[in-house]
């Protein structure tokens, strides 16, 4: 028993141990990394990057994906801009951002739940959509002066807490919860394990997935408030790709890509990894265009890490041990026979 | 150790680390022989069958092809040794045609790299007429069912013009009309001169084509011998170190009133007309051919696949079955023939693999009763003896014996009252079929219903009270402990009862 543990806890530090060389490194190279400011500074980019990896993350881990996710937070961004600007009402504007996205990954849930079609091919679609009508609602033009709705990306609780990562570490503990203290958490991984096999064990496989893009669309949802009012603006042609940075923050931080495995704090982790390294390299005025190829290189590194980690030394040990059991085996057998 | 041994290995040992997997193993295969190897499932078969294919490699020892010793590196260099081996586990594309699979890896192609399909296709074509098997070169493998995909994979495996056959199962899912075929086959390379390893649990089977039984237990040679100096008896009591006194632990139990009944169960082109009945206490058998619909039944009364028609009755009460969890709320489970599609969750924990079925045992109040799902678990686990290393051990890694227990303690968890199991002892080990054997005999005294639907004769015999047998879609015959035979359950299921009755 313990020997899995220490493995499993292995498996997760794996991935924190990479965090942690990064920040020493970083510090080494650039004191100012380690200072509160910069460290807020971080953690204030990363907050919308990280909302929207949970949702990539937990439609991952059901074998699920959401292309759409960068398109969904523009529509549902603008569109709760302008309901800011012309009511004041800053609940309504969450509940349209919300409500929105939502609408969106229902779409998505019913075209791949109900109907069979590829996760990939629809929200691929939904993607294309939703920028459409973004664009569309605001002739392709930015919604500026936005007023107080600026607060819920810029402004500090308490005056140091940023609001974004305020939200970020609410997301964090209710997507924790999701998956590890509740049933559908089990089915997301099961369903993401072996569709089939979870549906014979009477998991209602349409409702998980459904689930799964519920809990996407209302990340996406409240990202779309919190990037529209850091940039201070509504921006239809905003956060273009940033389905991938979630994507890549699961991933790298060991979500596999074939469903059934992933966690938050992994997630999170694999957040703060990217978002460690861009600060870096801004601090040290790299060139932003190499920056891209270190980033490519550095996730490439980090999954191949984790990959052969996974497949090389775990196995060994499963082996070893199974083989001690069957071993073993002979003596409570003969009993069950006698 | 005359010229006309084949293969030969000596003092082959391999550890793995903390234990040894096989340790001093001698045996060789004649020429022109069929040579089984029994034990069960870790016993180290597997192993050396992987070292004699080059997969890997050995701490110590020699293997000899033809008395000249060799040094096996990889499975390349065994196929140039004429060493072909037939894995349990199938491989294939599905999305590529009969053709194209049964070259993967080996097209003839010139030295453009361009590849001959016009060879291809007249040699796909010869080896299937001479194979008798009736499909065309073009059909997907997808198209195929499991047990032609099977008779594919062995055909390929031997047109290679090997000297030396391994085959790890071959008949683990093909009807039984193939296995005759198969059979004939293994005649046809023994003529030829093949050695040929066969490795199989269905002791019926290594008794019939068997020329020397090697028995394995714990990475030892237990015994090698003639098989016609030998038995049934004498081999299983080898593979499990004792005498096995009843294979199959059936009581007389007193029968009660009707549990699950079922009437005129029907389902588009697949079965129709399907009634029948299990008592309290009484284990009833499902015997047939493969395609006879006895699977489609229980897939239906499981709310896998839709039901076009008729009533199932739980204790008397009707209920409507649309999806698994109106058959689970009835107290029904079933154990899926196909264990990794329907079964496992390959890379999450056996706790979780078990605990599946019954969520909310471990999860109610808002969170996740941790330690009382591990008290579970475990309590199912020891009842049923599987053997897993820890509970957080990935379910893939487990033996396929361990792994059906693992999934058999799953449906325990919800004290079913109708017990439906499909294939339950399918290319597992004695011992685990023995656990199985049991509990369904404790499940029955227990006052529940057991259903068992299988291939294997004997264990329906063995285990069951009563016995339908489907043919085509329909329920051909019933009968009662006092007249089960192979016989008249072979009757029934190729639909010659009608006939002669005629």
């Amino acid at each position: 028993m313990k020997n899995g543990k220490t493995s499993q806890l292995m498996q997760k530090y794996s991935i924190f141990f990479v965090l942690l060389v990064m920040i020493i490194a970083s510090t080494m190279m650039n004191p100012s990394f380690m200072s509160t400011r910069n460290m807020t500074n971080i953690a204030v980019q990363l907050a919308v990057a990280t909302i929207l990896a949970y949702g990539e993350m937990v439609l991952i881990v059901s074998g699920l994906l959401d292309l759409s996710a960068g398109a969904v937070l523009a529509l549902a961004g603008v569109l709760s801009v302008s309901v800011y600007k012309s009511t004041g009402n800053m609940a309504m504007a969450f509940a349209v951002a919300i409500g929105v996205s939502v609408v969106f990954n229902m779409i998505n849930a019913l075209f791949v739940a109900n109907f069979g079609l590829p996760a990939f091919i629809v929200t691929l679609a939904t993607q294309m959509a939703a920028r459409g009508l973004a664009l569309l609602y605001t002739s392709g033009q930015n919604i500026l002066q936005i007023g107080d709705y600026a607060f819920w990306g810029q402004g500090k609780i308490a005056g140091f807490l940023p609001v974004p990562v305020i939200f970020m570490i609410v997301a964090t503990i209710i997507i924790s919860y999701i998956m590890n203290q509740t049933r559908l958490g089990r089915s997301f991984y099961a369903i993401g394990g072996n569709e089939e096999a979870a549906n014979a064990s009477g998991i209602n496989v349409i409702k998980s997935k459904y689930m799964a893009f519920l809990i996407n669309g209302i990340l996406v949802g409240i990202a779309g408030v919190l990037f529209m009012a850091r940039v201070n603006a509504g921006l239809p042609n905003g956060a273009v790709g940033y389905e991938m940075e979630g994507l890549t923050a699961a991933i790298v931080g060991g979500t596999s890509f074939s469903g059934g495995i992933g966690t938050t704090s992994g997630t999170l982790i694999g957040s703060f990894i990217i978002g460690c390294l861009n600060n870096i390299m801004n601090l040290q005025g790299v060139d932003s265009y190499i920056q891209q190829v270190v980033k490519g290189i550095i996730i490439v590194g980090a999954v191949l890490y984790d990959v052969r980690f996974k497949n090389k030394k775990a196995p060994k040990v499963i082996l070893k041990k199974k083989d001690e059991e069957e071993k073993k085996d002979d003596a409570p057998k003969a009993e069950a026979g006698a | 150790m005359g010229s006309d041994v084949k293969l030969r290995v000596q003092g082959i040992e391999k550890s793995f680390p903390g234990v040894k997997a096989l340790d001093k193993v001698n045996f060789a295969v004649r020429k022109g022989t069929v040579h089984a190897l029994c034990g069960e499932n870790g016993a180290g078969k597997s192993t050396l069958m992987k070292i004699i294919n080059g997969i890997y490699k050995p701490d110590a020892g020699e293997i000899y092809v033809d008395e000249n010793p060799v040094k096996i590196k990889d499975p390349i260099m065994a196929r140039s040794l004429g060493i072909a081996m037939i894995a349990q586990e199938l491989n294939f594309v599905p999305e590529m045609s009969v053709e194209e699979n049964l070259f993967l890896g080996r097209l003839p192609a010139d030295g453009m790299g361009r590849v001959n399909w016009r060879e291809v296709r007249q040699k796909t074509e010869e080896l299937l007429k001479n194979e008798g098997l009736p499909y065309k070169p073009t059909e997907k493998l997808k198209m195929l069912t499991t047990s032609d995909i099977q008779m594919l994979e062995i055909m390929k495996a031997i047109s290679n013009d090997a000297s030396i056959v391994v085959m790890d199962e071959p008949t683990s899912s093909i009807t039984q009309k193939e296995v005759e075929l198969l059979f004939k086959k293994i005649d046809i390379l023994k003529a030829k001169g093949c050695a040929i390893v066969y490795i199989s649990h269905k002791m019926d089977e290594v008794f019939r084509i068997a020329d020397d039984i090697t028995v394995f237990r714990d990475g030892t040679v237990v015994k090698s011998m003639r098989a016609e100096e030998t038995n049934i008896d004498e081999v299983i009591a080898l593979m499990v170190g004792r005498k096995m006194e009843n294979v199959y632990p059936k009581e007389d139990l007193e029968i009660g009133e009707p549990l699950l009944e079922v009437k005129d169960l029907k389902s588009g082109q697949l079965f129709e007309d399907v009634t029948f009945h299990v008592n309290r206490g009484e284990i009833v058998g499902f015997a047939g051919l493969v395609g006879a619909g006895r699977t489609e039944t229980m897939r239906c009364l499981f709310g896998l696949d839709p039901i076009d028609g008729g009533t199932v009755k739980v204790s008397g009460k009707e209920i409507n079955i649309k999806k698994v969890s109106d058959a689970t709320g009835a107290g029904m489970v079933m154990l899926s023939e196909d264990r990794r599609r329907y079964g496992i969750i390959p890379m999450r924990s056996v706790k979780e693999n078990a605990s599946l079925s019954a969520l909310e045992k471990f999860f109610y109040g808002g969170r996740h009763h941790k330690q009382e799902e591990v008290d579970v678990v475990k309590k199912y686990f020891d009842k049923m003896s599987v053997k897993t290393p820890t509970l957080e051990t990935p379910i893939k890694s487990l033996s396929g014996g361990n792994q059906q227990k693992v999934l058999l303690a799953k449906w325990m968890m919800r004290d079913p009252d109708v017990l439906i199991l499909d294939e339950p002892t399918r290319g597992i080990d004695v011992g685990a079929k023995f656990e199985i054997y049991k509990l369904m005999t404790e499940t029955a005294k227990a006052g529940k219903a057991v259903v068992m639907v299988s291939s294997e004769l004997p264990e329906l015999i063995g285990m069951c009270d009563r016995i339908y047998v489907m043919c085509e879609g329909h329920i051909a015959g019933e009968l009662k402990r006092d007249e089960f035979s192979q016989e008249a359950i072979m009757m029934y299921a190729t639909g010659t009862h009608n006939i002669i009755q005629d």
